[in-house]
C-alpha cells in the first residue's frame, strides 16, 4: 500500500539524457520554461514542443509517464481553460444565451493548456532522468554564488538530501505501526471523518517519536564523523561537464533562438 | 481435539507481477494444538516473520488456506478479521514503538478498548496483565515514555495480553535486551501462559532462548518449512540445523565437538541437566571414573 509510493519519480536509465551533467540539465530546463513562457505564437510553442519530444526520444522514457505527470494537474488545465474560452473577448464564433465564445477566447484557451501541459511534461522529464541525491548536488553547486550573500546553501542541500533518504524509511516504519495498531484491534478504515481523524493518533504519536529519535541519532553520527558543515567539504562524486553537456546546452540555445525569430517575423 | 491454527498449502509472494516479486512463505502446513508452547526459528529472511503475520489475517495469503480454531479466516461469509486479530495476539519486534498514550494504563487499555468492553473490564484486565508482566500500581499512573527500554517493551507486551487472546504470538521478544531483561521477559511470559492456558508462538533465531521455553519448534528455511517436532527431536537435528546459520545452544556445540573429535556421544544435549547426564553415561560405559557430583 504504501510502500508503492515512488518518490522523486526517478526513472533509472543509460541514455544520453540520463547521463548529461545535472547542472546543465537544470540549465536547460530553465532554457525551455523560457522557450515556452516568450513564445507569443503557435509556431514558437511548436519548438518548444519539438524540443521536448526529441529530449523524450532520446531519453527512451517510456511515453505513459508523460500521461502520469500530467494527472495531476488536469484540474488545473480545465479551469484555465474554461477561464480564458469564456471571458476574452473578440469575434464571436458561438452564442447560445449568456455564453459568448470568441475566437481570441479559443485561440488563449489552446494556448495556455499546450504552454501548461508541456510546462509539466518538459520539467518532469528533469526528474525522471536525474536520482533525487544526484539533483540535490547540482543545486547545491549552482547556488554556490548565493554563499556571497550569506545563504545557507550547503545547509539547505544537506537537509533536502537527508529529508530525501529518510522518506523509505518512515514509509517502512509507518507500515509497521500501521500493523502493530491494526493487531491491537485499532480500526482505520470504517467510520466518519472525525472517526477517521482520531484513528490516526495511534500512528502518528509513535512516528513522530520515532522521527525525532532519528533525528537525534543521525545528528550524534554526523558529528562522530566530524562533520562540520559544507566549509572544506569535498564530494566523492564530483559533477564533471563535457562535450556533450555544452552540446546539449547550444542546442536549447539555438530552439531558444528559433523561437524569438518565429515571435519576430509572425507578429 | 482440533487444532488451533492450521494451515494448508500457505503461500505469499510479495509484490506479485512485479521485477521484486518474491516468495517469503511457500507451501506451509502446519498444526498448532490448544495450549502449546511452541517456538518458531529461522535465519532473518526465513519468512517467520511474514508467516506469523498471516495468523491474525494482516496478511492475506497469495494462495492456501489459513484456519482459526476450524474457521477459514478468509471467508467473508463467517468470519470477521477483527474478531481474529482479538483472538490471536501479535506482538511485533520492538514493540514498545507502537507506544502511543499517555500514561501506561491507558496504552495497555488501547486493546481491550477497541474490543468494545466496558470499563469494569478493561481495568480488570488492565490490572490483572500489568501484575503478570510485572509492572507495579504506580507505574500505571506514570507516563510510557518515562520508563526504560525493558519497562517499555513489557507495557507494549501488556497491551496486547490485556485482549486475553487464544494465541499469543511474540516476534523476538527478548531483542536488544540485557540477559537479566531478557530472563524477566521469559519467565513473564511463562507465567502468562500458566495462567491463562493459551497456546504461545516465540519467534526466534535463537535455539537456546527457544529451547528452554517451547515444547515443540518449528524450524523454517529458505521461505519452507524445514520441520516441525517435538524439541528434543529438533536438536537431534543440530547439525542440518546449525548448518543452515542458526546459532546452536552452547552446550549443544560443546557436545558435538566432542563428536567430531571422535567421542560416541549423542548431540541432542540442551540442557545443563541432561549435558552432565550424558556425560555421566558416557563415562560409565566406557569404564572411566566419575567425579563426584557436588
Amino acid at each position: 500500500m504504501l510502500s508503492d509510493i515512488t518518490i522523486g519519480q526517478y526513472f533509472p536509465g543509460k541514455s544520453a539524457v540520463h547521463r548529461l551533467d545535472p547542472r546543465f540539465k537544470i540549465i536547460i530546463t530553465a532554457i525551455f520554461i523560457v522557450m515556452l513562457f516568450s513564445a507569443d505564437t503557435f509556431a514558437g510553442l511548436a519548438i518548444g514542443l519539438i524540443f521536448m519530444c526529441i529530449s523524450y526520444g532520446i531519453s527512451k522514457i517510456p511515453g505513459k509517464l508523460i500521461a502520469k505527470s500530467l494527472k495531476p494537474i488536469i484540474p488545473i488545465i480545465v479551469i484555465t481553460s474554461i477561464l480564458n474560452l469564456f471571458f476574452i473577448g473578440g469575434a464571436s464564433v458561438f452564442h447560445i444565451w449568456k455564453i459568448n465564445i470568441t475566437d481570441e477566447g479559443l485561440r488563449t484557451a489552446a494556448f495556455m493548456v499546450i504552454r501548461i501541459a508541456a510546462l509539466i511534461a518538459g520539467s518532469s522529464l528533469l526528474t525522471y532522468t536525474t536520482s533525487p541525491i544526484i539533483l540535490t548536488d547540482a543545486v547545491e553547486q549552482l547556488m554556490e554564488p548565493l554563499k556571497k550573500l550569506h545563504f545557507p546553501v550547503h545547509e539547505l542541500a544537506m537537509m533536502m538530501t537527508i529529508a530525501l533518504r529518510f522518506i523509505p524509511t518512515l514509509i517502512e516504519e509507518t507500515d509497521k505501526i500501521m500493523a502493530a495498531q491494526k493487531a491491537r484491534g485499532a480500526d482505520m478504515d470504517s467510520g466518519g471523518l472525525i472517526h477517521r481523524a482520531k484513528a490516526l493518533i495511534p500512528i502518528l504519536i509513535p512516528l513522530f517519536i520515532s522521527a525525532f529519535r532519528r533525528a537525534e541519532e543521525l545528528a550524534l553520527a554526523m558529528e562522530c564523523r566530524c562533520y562540520k558543515g559544507g566549509e572544506g567539504r569535498t564530494k566523492l562524486k564530483t559533477l564533471k561537464s563535457g562535450g556533450a553537456d555544452y552540446a546539449a546546452m547550444s542546442l536549447s540555445l539555438l530552439f531558444l533562438a528559433g523561437v524569438f525569430v518565429t515571435n519576430a517575423v509572425l507578429q | 481435539m482440533e487444532p488451533i491454527i492450521r494451515t494448508e498449502k500457505l503461500t505469499y509472494t510479495y509484490s506479485v507481477g512485479t521485477p521484486f516479486e518474491k516468495t517469503a512463505v511457500k507451501d506451509v502446513d502446519l498444526e498448532i494444538e490448544p495450549g502449546e508452547l511452541i517456538g518458531i526459528i529461522g535465519h532473518t529472511g526465513s519468512g517467520k516473520s511474514t508467516l506469523i503475520q498471516h495468523f491474525n489475517g494482516l496478511i492475506k495469503p497469495t494462495s492456501g488456506k489459513i484456519y482459526i480454531d476450524g474457521q477459514d479466516i478468509w471467508d467473508k461469509n463467517s468470519c470477521n478479521i477483527r474478531d481474529i486479530r482479538f483472538k490471536v495476539g501479535l506482538v511485533f519486534q520492538y514493540p514498545e514503538y507502537q507506544i502511543f498514550e499517555e500514561t501506561v494504563y491507558k496504552d495497555i487499555a488501547f486493546g481491550p478498548k477497541n474490543m468494545g468492553l466496558d470499563e469494569k473490564e478493561i481495568d480488570r484486565r488492565v490490572r490483572e496483565t500489568a501484575e503478570i508482566v510485572g509492572l507495579s500500581e504506580e507505574t500505571l499512573g506514570k507516563s510510557p515514555f518515562e520508563l526504560s527500554g525493558g519497562q517499555k517493551r513489557r507495557v507494549a507486551i501488556a497491551g496486547v495480553m490485556a485482549m486475553e487472546p487464544k494465541v499469543l504470538i511474540l516476534d523476538e521478544p527478548t531483542a536488544g535486551l540485557d540477559p537479566k531483561g531478557r530472563d524477566l521477559i521469559m519467565s513473564r511470559i511463562k507465567e502468562f501462559h500458566r495462567r491463562t492456558g493459551a497456546t504461545v508462538l516465540l519467534v526466534s533465531h535463537s535455539m537456546e532462548d527457544v529451547a528452554k521455553f517451547a515444547s515443540r519448534i518449528i524450524v523454517m528455511n529458505k521461505s519452507e518449512l524445514f520441520c516441525c517436532d517435538e524439541t528434543p527431536e529438533i536438536f537431534k537435528k543440530a547439525d542440518e540445523i546449525s548448518a543452515m546459520g542458526l546459532a546452536v545452544p552452547q552446550i549443544t556445540r560443546v557436545f558435538m565437538k566432542l563428536r567430531q573429535s571422535g567421542l560416541d556421544i549423542r548431540t541432542d544435549v540442551y540442557t545443563l541437566d541432561f549435558a552432565i547426564k550424558t556425560l555421566r553415561e558416557y563415562m560409565l560405559a566406557h569404564g572411566k571414573e566419575i567425579p563426584h557430583a557436588e
